[in-house]
């Protein structure tokens, strides 16, 4: 065993109840990260997921229509006043095409054809304003899990059949093998009308969604908003949640489309889990200062309790680097023990809290996410704050004047 | 001549003395300046058994850090082993010190978490940087020489006081110096352990030929050495030789 690994060990040995209690102190600190990102972590997770789970990363549609402003017969522009026109479902021009160029574009990993238009939901004397969503369920399943979603009957879009949410079930009076009409209309002209059967029951966890979206096949909704053989967005999956802005604006800039990405759209959930992330951020960082503070005021007085010993050591030939790293070693050493004792702590914690508290559906209220990276990040943090945290006292030792111990013992 | 790594300049190997200082002195403070050392000229031979004395800040104790390359001069040369101490940066003083100079002080301070013997090749690991089958054997004879072998393996905190002195003048052997510095060596002992003690520092200097520099306050002690050299004021007011010196309790 080297030099200075024997006597650091000795050292921490000899200051038994010292050395157990920074050890708790780190261990707690560590266990602390460990939860808290964990906990941090997997509440995001889920947050994401329950948001992804019924969008896509990106919506490409066409842009928005535009007037144009003729200039007169002089060449000059008169005052005018420019109305916005209202926007109406219009398909994209050769959508074929620019799906297929999303398609190719790196990180796409799915894309889905679709046509989203508002539209009545009627039965009876009741009445509900729905957003009629036209897909194809192989290629829509690859975006959004519809089947997961489904609580009654089956994803049957076939002919005149849609699947329905709960809540618009429950407004219209409707359950799987009813029917209902599916009215769009204009001020300028009258839409089709159609009878549909409802095939299958969708709960998103959301009432609003349940309540307002209303799917059919896509060939059927081609006809109701007049855009034969068009679609008026494509939906697409990227392989990261977190690059959908950089993939909208590729999108973007290959296809000279809109691309909204969820990130966008969902400005404020993306606030809030950054928001989020700084406070997780300030509450590991004083949890490290803390860390560090323990392990240097331990090391400090360990230096004071043993300068006669470093003195000695030191007028016997063991050199200033040899002291100093005598002392960093018993930083790495309680960094990397209190790391370990941390990552029980943590993991211990994580899996209590997981297993306390549980939803209706037995998911877990607070979702904890642990994996071998966090805790080889905080090993490696743990060592790292030990290591820096010994520095000032080893370098204190390293100073220490044998020739003033001799002379004042 | 002892190996300190990479050179300063050597001195001619000649049958030069073992340790030679010419006008030593050594200042305090800035301000305000005391004049500890004034001038100090000394030479140990080889083999020497010297007693360093004076009174109470007399600079015995500051002379014993120069001597043992602890301190640097204001002002002067020391010469040991043939090194010109003044032109070695700090690691080779601190190697030169390491291999050639062993130490014994008033308190024995040895490392309580370890074992006597462990204690004994402190200078010996730190020196080779890992324990080694050799430097346990010569631990564990040096530990039988001073009469302590069957403590080898105890604590220093479950030895008596002259136990522990004698563990510390194991540990000053184990490099096999050249200079072993003593400074008040008995003072903290009773008469019976210090005798032991004193005794011992002479049977090994006169086995191993290696030389002793004793700091004492005590006449009777330092009239059992060969040398006695008496400072007053920073500067050495006497050296004097016992014309016998006696080795055994007066």
């Amino acid at each position: 065993m080297p030099f200075e690994l024997l006597v650091a060990l000795r050292y921490l040995r000899e200051g038994k109840g010292q050395t157990w209690l920074i050890l708790t102190g780190v261990g707690v600190g560590v266990g602390v990260i460990i939860f808290l990102s964990a906990l941090i972590g997997g509440l995001q997770e889920s947050l994401v997921a329950r948001t992804l789970g019924t969008q896509a990363h990106v919506v490409v549609r066409p842009r928005e229509e535009m007037p144009r402003v003729l200039p007169s017969s002089g060449g000059a522009v008169r005052e005018t006043q420019v109305e916005r026109p209202a926007q109406r479902v219009r398909s994209i021009v050769q959508w074929q095409r620019a799906r297929a160029d999303i398609a190719r574009l790196e990180g796409v990993v799915a894309t889905a054809a679709t046509i989203s238009g508002a539209a009545m939901a009627v039965r009876g004397d009741g009445a509900s304003s729905v957003m009629v969503r036209g897909i194809e369920p192989e290629s829509y399943r690859l975006i959004v899990p519809l089947d997961s979603f489904l609580v009654d009957g089956r994803i049957d879009l076939t002919g005149f059949r849609a699947v329905i949410g709960t809540k618009l079930a429950r407004d219209l009076g409707l359950s799987v093998g009813d029917r209902f009409r599916l009215r769009v209309g204009t001020e300028t002209a009258d839409g089709a009308s159609g009878v549909y059967t409802v095939s299958g029951l969708f709960d998103f966890g959301n009432e609003d969604l349940n309540e307002r979206w209303v799917f059919v096949s896509l060939r059927a909704t081609q006809s109701m908003f007049g855009l034969e053989g068009g679609v008026s967005t494509i939906e697409v999956k990227g392989a990261q949640i977190y690059d959908a802005e950089p993939l909208a604006q590729a999108i973007a800039g290959r296809t000279g489309l809109e691309a909204n990405s969820w990130m966008r759209t969902n400005a404020q959930l993306l606030t809030g889990l950054r928001s989020q992330n700084a406070s997780s951020v300030m509450i590991q960082t004083f949890v490290i200062l803390a860390v560090a503070l323990g392990i240097a005021s331990v090391l400090a007085v360990s230096v004071v309790q043993k300068s006669r010993e470093i003195g000695i050591l030191r007028a016997t030939g063991t050199t200033t680097r040899q002291v100093m790293r005598i002392f960093l070693i018993q930083g790495a050493i309680l960094g990397s023990l209190g790391s370990a004792v941390g990552i029980a702590i943590g993991v211990g914690l994580g899996l209590m809290f997981s297993r306390m508290a549980l939803n209706p559906d037995g998911s877990p209220t607070f979702p904890v996410t642990l994996d071998a990276v966090l805790y080889l990040r905080s090993a490696a943090l743990a060592l790292g704050v030990g290591l820096a945290a010994a520095v000032l006292p080893a370098r204190r030792a390293a100073r220490t004047d044998p020739a003033e111990i001799i002379r004042y013992g | 001549m002892v190996d300190v790594g990479p050179p300063g300049p050597p001195l001619p190997a000649t049958s030069d003395p073992l340790l030679r200082l010419e006008g030593v002195t050594k200042d305090f403070g800035t301000r305000v300046v005391t004049h500890v050392l004034r001038g100090i000229d000394l030479i140990v031979e080889p083999g020497e058994f010297l007693a360093l004395t004076g009174p109470s800040g007399s600079g015995k104790t500051t002379l014993l850090n120069l001597i043992g390359l602890l301190d640097r001069p204001t002002a002067g040369r020391i010469e040991f082993d043939g090194w010109d101490v003044g032109q070695l940066d700090d690691t080779q003083v601190t190697a030169l010190r390491g291999r050639g100079i062993g130490f014994v002080f008033q308190f024995h301070y040895l490392l309580p978490a370890f074992t006597a013997q462990e204690n004994v090749m402190l200078p010996l690991l730190a020196d080779r940087g890992r324990r080694d089958l050799e430097m346990e054997e010569r631990a564990a004879s040096l530990l039988t020489e001073v009469g302590l072998a069957e403590r080898a393996a105890y604590r220093a905190t479950d030895l008596s006081g002259g136990q522990q002195q004698r563990v510390a003048l194991a540990r000053a052997l184990i490099m096999r110096p050249r200079l072993v510095l003593a400074d008040e060596p008995t003072g903290n002992l009773d008469t019976e352990s210090g005798d032991q003690v004193f005794e011992l520092l002479r049977a090994l200097n006169d086995r191993y030929g290696t030389s002793f520099i004793i700091v004492t306050h005590d006449d009777g002690l330092a009239a059992r050495c060969d040398r006695v050299v008496h400072l007053i004021d920073g500067q050495v007011a006497s050296d004097s030789r016992n014309a016998v010196a006696s080795h055994t309790t007066p």
